[in-house]
């Protein structure tokens, strides 16, 4: 009996010595060349890999880092001290740091924008916007069905009585819901902007209030207010983001927009909140 | 008739109920003058064309008011005698505002001096394609395509058969049905014609053979010019282009193809109609006859409608409605257009305004797939629809793609089969949609 078990433990001990002297070997012979400073930079990434800067991944953008294509503060995850951790640990330049943010250029929820269509498909905006261009009123306005929201890695999008609106405190500005979107109402601006036009219709004005409460008619108040701080194409006003100094609450209040359009970030979280025509409250 | 002459596809449906009893009884009437038009200035396909008149013009019938803009791009022509008021954004038929001219009619419907008739046994090609271009022909069937494009294929490709599509085989529509068996002659005499421009022998009419009368009008005529006519099963979608091919020649239109890879060309019976007129008597094409039908509207009828009538003023000429429509769709209820706005005018392609009562457009709620395979029996296009739809419900449109997504009709057939109520021709829609965008 005992010689059994120690036959055994003999021939397993030899077996695995033998094996594992191959297996080191092998190893050896066939290790790949990493960079340890892909390693590093991969690990001080945030790891998200919400494809912000770009690239298919943290990873990716580990190799494209050290390679020097890119600028670390490419990632618009990380906050700038651990941007600058990477630079330190590769003894590069951090790059000029450009934070951005995603806004939802519309006002219109379910009281705001009237529904044309009775539409009981899939509830997807991509699907959706294919049929009759989508239920809505307004052709260019938030369908509200919440595909951006589906595809923010962060969670950074709350579907308000069906209108995406973006939590700035959790948003990066990878860019997801913008490339999610059919209806292109999403777009990036600079982090520290407060004010938005929400609004993304170009049609006439008289057209938007037909199906909106809440349009942006092209009524120059805004522009005359501050000529620098905001621009009218057409019957749409934008916040004019290369400006040196952004609209603010007080200009806000100041303008008094009659469609109620121009709004802060903070109002337009509150939207659902409003009374359908809050708008006159207002003038 | 034996069954073995009744020529059919693989696949298909055969819907419960086909609603063509509504309508197939009445004949064609021509509507009342309207005082307003809006003729749009979009086709599904090609490039829109420009417009030459603008506001205040006078016009009259027939006149040329919007010019082609490139070869795959069509004229268009005033439908009655009026005013020009200017050029308008309207609803399109896709949902979106599209431009569209606005005419205001004066009551004359006046025409304007006809284009000269021609003889096309004796005219050249080239004639009869100008004029074919000319009139502003396009394909009515569904999607508008120029139809002097379509007799005009590159020259590396052969084409033998030229197939008249007259098998309707969308439910409730009769448009074509009632023009083959009111008005036979114009439409073999238009297939004559296509056939002469294409310089091919075997022409085939295909009808379904639940429209028996109509196979026996043309049967009548077909022989004198030279034109067979092949009774089809009753099944959908046996309209479809590539199945009408499978049907009739048993020739197997390649993936991606079109019908001319095939060796064949297939037009609507309502665009060889039109030929006619065009060639025969110079009459660019400005109306059509287009369903008006559906369980909610008063006289479900067949009406020949001026192209850019207002589809509200189009229901008020079948006595209006008998109960609140849930649903207006343009063209059949398989493959047609749902729309949100009613002030959509009629279109060259519009062959059926179809008002869908509530019950009937509600959704009952779908579950997850049960793999009993039925999409993959009824799908004419050999696909499997359930996986398909399983891959766009993960966003994997690059393994949709890889299972052929982009040869999906967008029948209907695996949705309206499916006991899981899935909603799959939506998620081919997105999925084809997604992949487009990509590759571009």
């Amino acid at each position: 009996m005992n010689t059994v078990v120690l036959i055994a433990v003999v021939l397993m001990a030899v077996l695995g010595l033998a094996l594992g002297v191959v297996i080191g070997w092998f190893a050896k012979l066939f290790r790949v060349e990493t960079d340890s400073r892909v390693e590093l930079v991969t690990e001080l990434l945030p790891g998200a890999n919400c494809g912000g800067c770009g690239k298919a991944g943290c990873s990716d953008f580990a190799k494209s880092v050290v390679a020097g294509e890119n600028p670390p503060s490419k990632c618009p995850v990380s906050s700038s001290e651990q941007i600058s951790a990477i630079a330190m640990a590769l003894g590069i330049d951090a790059g000029e740091s450009f934070q951005q943010r995603a806004v939802v250029c519309c006002g219109g929820d379910m009281e705001q924008t009237k529904r044309l269509l009775n539409y009981n498909g899939v509830l997807d905006c991509v699907s959706a916007s294919l049929v009759a261009g989508g239920p809505k009123g307004c052709s260019y306005g938030c369908l509200g069905m919440g595909t951006c929201a589906h595809h923010c890695p962060f969670g950074a999008i709350e579907m308000i009585n069906n209108l995406a609106v973006v939590h700035r405190e959790l948003c990066v500005g990878c860019g997801n819901c913008v490339a999610a979107c059919p209806r292109g109402v999403i777009k990036l601006v600079p982090a520290d902007a407060d004010v938005h036009i929400y609004c993304n219709s170009p049609a006439k004005g008289a057209a938007k209030k037909q199906v909106c409460n809440v349009p942006c008619i092209g009524c120059r108040k805004c522009a005359k207010f501050a000529p620098d701080k905001f621009t009218v194409n057409g019957f749409l006003a934008a916040v004019n983001y290369q400006a040196e100094a952004f609209p603010t609450a007080e200009d806000v209040s100041a303008v008094g927009c009659p469609t109620g359009a121009l709004l802060t970030v903070e109002e337009h979280l509150k939207i659902e909140q409003n009374e359908p025509e809050w708008s006159a409250g207002k003038k | 008739m034996s069954k073995k002459d009744i020529l059919t596809f693989d696949g298909g449906i055969h819907p419960v109920s086909d609603g063509k009893a509504l309508s197939c009884n009445a004949p064609i009437t021509a509507a009342p003058l309207l005082d307003k038009y809006r003729v749009l200035l979009s086709e599904n396909v090609g490039k829109l064309p420009k417009p030459v008149v603008k506001a205040g013009d006078l016009v009259k019938k027939y006149q040329l008011i919007a010019e082609a803009d490139g070869f795959v791009s069509a004229n268009l022509h005033s439908p009655t005698s009026g005013k020009v008021t200017g050029i308008v954004d309207v609803p399109g038929p896709m949902g979106t505002l599209i431009p569209a001219i606005e005419i205001e009619a004066d009551g004359q419907d006046e025409p304007c001096e006809p284009m000269p008739a021609i003889d096309w046994h004796k005219a050249d090609v080239k004639e009869l394609l100008k004029r074919t271009a000319d009139a502003g022909l396009v394909g009515m069937g569904g999607a508008a395509f120029p139809t002097h494009v379509k007799l005009s294929p590159p020259p590396d490709k052969t084409i033998d058969t030229l197939i008249l599509n007259g098998a309707e085989c969308e439910p409730y529509l009769t448009a074509d049905h009632r023009l083959m068996l009111e008005q036979p002659e114009r439409v073999l005499e238009g297939a004559a014609i296509s056939a002469k421009i294409l310089n091919v022998k075997n022409v085939y009419i295909g009808v379904e053979a639940n429209k028996i009368d109509a196979i026996e009008a043309l049967g009548r005529r077909a022989a004198e010019f030279g034109i067979k006519v092949a009774t089809l099963k009753v099944q959908y979608p046996q309209g479809s282009e590539k199945q009408l091919i499978m049907a009739i020649t048993g020739r197997k239109v390649p993936t991606g193809g079109l019908p001319m890879d095939a060796g064949c060309v297939v037009q609507n019976v309502g665009t060889a109609a039109a030929m006619t007129d065009a060639v025969c008597r110079g009459i660019p094409l400005v109306e059509r006859v287009t369903t008006i039908t559906g369980e909610v509207v008063k006289n479900p009828g067949n009406w020949l409608l001026k192209i850019g009538t207002p589809v509200i003023k189009a229901i008020e000429f079948a006595g209006g409605v008998t109960a609140e429509p849930g649903k207006l769709i343009l063209g059949g209820p398989m493959m047609g257009f749902a729309q949100k706005s009613f002030e959509v005018p009629v279109a060259k392609n519009t062959s059926g305004i179809l008002l869908l009562p509530v019950e009937l457009s509600m959704n009952y709620g779908s579950t997850g797939c049960i793999r009993c395979g039925r999409c993959v029996e009824g799908c004419p296009m050999n696909l499997i629809p359930c996986l398909l739809g399983n891959a766009v419900e993960a966003e994997r449109f690059d393994l949709a793609a890889q299972n052929h997504v982009m040869d999906c009709l967008e029948c209907g057939s695996c949705a309206y089969v499916c006991p899981a109520h899935r909603p799959l021709v939506q998620h081919m829609r997105r999925a084809k949609a997604e992949i487009r965008k990509r590759k571009k």
